[in-house]
């Protein structure tokens, strides 16, 4: 078998492994609620066979593997069970599946965050390879202070400024990113334009200084200086000599950064009320729906580790040293 | 040479007993070296620091004394207002940097002791306690911490002890990959095994041979983690499910007064008060990091150039 071949399985493999672990460790975490939460949860005035009924349906008659079966089993299939909101103390149901609560919220988390990449991947590739062709001038320094400073901020501060300045005092976009799903696609884009350029300040920062760090990084090896030497161009030793050796660290940064914008859009979902997954899991949590809370924390985390996963297998796949072995 | 004194010759000035700088002066040659930017991170920490210890003298009013008048415009006798409740604005920026401060280095303290205490272990160990803390942080690590924080929350509800436990925990996975690895480059030296050789205990080993050469690296990650759990402790206090009231908080204040930015049209401090505690928590962040930056670059080669 190839040998790069073999280490992307073995990859995959330790990306299962992963993902399996992560599931028992968000399956396991409702095993700490305190005391008897299906009664908590009915209420004091719920009858006897409520309750029953609900520990029932929750499982809490079977051991706890068995449960975790039948919980993986149906998250495989796309159940994740049913919320806890809606349920009552006479026994009517009124609770829905907690897929039906996601699957609509993911689509416009998964736009939100879409828009923010194709908007901030340019932006921070230009300024990093800028920046370090001009290391060390003003140019440099100013992108690198403020970038230092953006990072530093808290993702609200910034959202908050810019609904200051383009909906406050200019009304420029609208301060509530509204979205139903008959919107078109130009107002939606209108819509999310403020908590999309919230996303791109936090991690056009971030990318573009380990842009800039790894283009640095290669610019120390002796072939660049040969190259300097031969007095080549500047800008031919980046874009020729550096660049191609580049793609690996620059694909790894994009990638992790890409899994930042999925915690990220917490708190900037949150800021605008946009109704994508992370301001359903912070409401769930609010009223500890637990169901609800499992079924985004495992979509995040799912997302967070296919986007490394994907990163390790790319970096390993532009690396030439592993393609050509010898 | 215009500047040489009478009497001057050169075996003297060679043969005088040349005197050990003082911390003192080592302080102050440290600080005159210093960029522009570091020195106002110092000067912002410092500032905070003293508003933080010195809360109650500093500020007007009590830290939850409610008047009778909610979202007062800015006055002579409230600076920045009132909150939703009647509460006076400056009042809770001051106790808010005391209490959100404390939680945030209360919490880096706390990763930092298990994060480096086990990472220190590990390296040292290398067999399979190593394997075991490696693997378990590493599946820690693969959950992104907000959201492993946010569930964590919802099993244990928020009190300000779950908050410094639950972020500490999650933190120190960082803290235990980075020490690990600095240590490791350290344990490997001859003067570690001399001093093994030597019959020097566990701890000796520790606090006298390894933990000397990993401070500078450990120092600076502490700049930073301290920023970054600052960052996350705010961020869950905006999301109302960190820090809880009556306590003041930055974080809170900027979910509690938020609807005020809508009038920024009309009376445009009334839009800067939200602002206020968010532009704290950032200003502090980006000293902290200034100060890291130069310490950073001080210490080590890790910087480019």
């Amino acid at each position: 078998m190839h040998p790069i071949l073999r280490t992307i399985l073995q990859r995959l493999g330790l990306g299962v492994v992963t993902l399996f672990v992560v599931s028992v460790i968000i399956f396991s975490s409702i095993q700490f609620l305190p005391g008897d939460f299906a009664q908590a949860i009915l209420g004091q005035a719920a009858l006897e066979e409520t309750v029953a009924a609900f520990r029932k349906e929750l499982g809490l008659d079977l051991p706890a593997w068995q449960r975790y079966l039948q919980w993986i089993g149906g998250v495989v299939q796309g159940d994740f069970g049913t919320s806890f909101s809606g349920r009552d103390a006479s026994g009517v149901d009124r609770s829905r599946a907690v897929v039906d609560l996601i699957a609509p919220r993911l689509e416009n988390t998964l736009f939100l965050a879409l828009m923010a990449a194709i908007i901030s991947v340019p932006i921070a590739l230009i300024l990093g390879v800028t920046a370090a062709l001009y290391r060390n001038s003003i140019y440099d320094r100013t992108v690198n202070s403020l970038t230092l400073i953006s990072i530093s901020m808290p993702e609200f501060f910034v959202a908050y400024i810019l609904i200051l300045f383009f909906a406050s005092l200019n009304k420029v976009f609208p301060t509530l990113a509204n979205i139903s799903p008959d919107v078109e696609l130009g107002e939606r884009i209108y819509r999310t334009a403020l908590p999309a350029m919230t996303l791109t300040l936090v991690i056009v920062a971030h990318m573009m200084r380990m842009t800039r760090a790894a283009i640095i990084n290669l610019l120390a090896s002796p072939y660049i200086e040969m190259a300097e030497l031969k007095g080549v161009s500047r800008a031919t030793i980046i874009l020729r000599h550096a660049l191609p050796n580049a793609w690996a660290p620059i694909v790894n940064v994009i990638a992790f950064n890409l899994a930042y914008l999925v915690v990220g859009v917490v708190v900037v979902e949150v800021v605008f009320v946009y109704p994508g997954v992370g301001q359903l899991m912070v409401d769930a949590v609010t009223t500890r729906d637990m169901p609800v809370v499992q079924g985004c924390a495992l979509i995040f985390a799912a997302t967070y580790i296919l986007l490394n996963l994907s990163a390790d297998i790319v970096s390993i796949i532009s690396n030439p040293r592993l393609l050509h072995p010898r | 040479m215009s500047n040489s004194k009478p009497g001057y010759t050169a075996t003297s000035e060679v043969s005088r007993v040349r005197a050990k700088r003082t911390l003192w002066e080592n302080i102050i040659r440290g600080l005159r070296s210093a960029p522009p930017t570091a020195l106002f991170g110092m000067l912002v920490i410092t500032a905070y620091v003293v508003i933080a210890i010195f809360a109650p003298l500093i500020a007007p009013y009590g830290e939850s004394e409610v008047f009778p008048i909610p979202y007062a415009p800015w006055s002579d006798e409230f600076l920045f207002g009132t909150d939703q409740l009647g509460r006076d604005v400056f009042t809770r920026l001051v106790y808010g940097a005391r209490n959100t401060i404390g939680i945030a280095i209360m919490t880096t303290i706390l990763a930092f002791t298990i994060g480096g205490g086990l990472g220190l272990v590990a390296a040292i160990n290398q067999k399979w306690l190593d394997q075991f803390l490696s693997r378990f942080v590493d599946v820690l690590m693969a959950i992104p911490s907000l959201i492993f924080a946010l569930m964590l929350l919802s099993i244990f509800g928020s009190s300000i002890l779950n908050i410094i436990l639950i972020i500490a925990v999650l933190d120190s996975t960082r803290v235990f990959r980075l020490t690990r690895a600095v240590a490791l480059n350290v344990v490997v030296m001859d003067y570690v095994e001399a001093a093994r050789l030597r019959g020097e205990k566990l701890g000796w080993i520790i606090r006298r041979e390894i933990l000397p050469n990993i401070m500078p690296t450990l120092v600076a990650e502490f700049g930073l983690r301290f920023s970054f759990v600052f960052l996350t402790i705010a961020a869950l206090s905006f999301l109302g499910l960190g820090i809880q009231p009556p306590t003041a908080d930055w974080g809170s204040m900027v979910r509690e007064n938020a609807g005020l930015i809508q009038f920024a049209e009309y009376d445009i401090t009334a839009a800067l008060t939200p602002l206020l505690p968010a532009g704290a928590i950032a200003l502090l962040t980006v000293a902290v990091n200034f100060v890291v930056d130069w310490f950073l670059h001080k210490t080590s080669g890790l910087r480019d150039e």
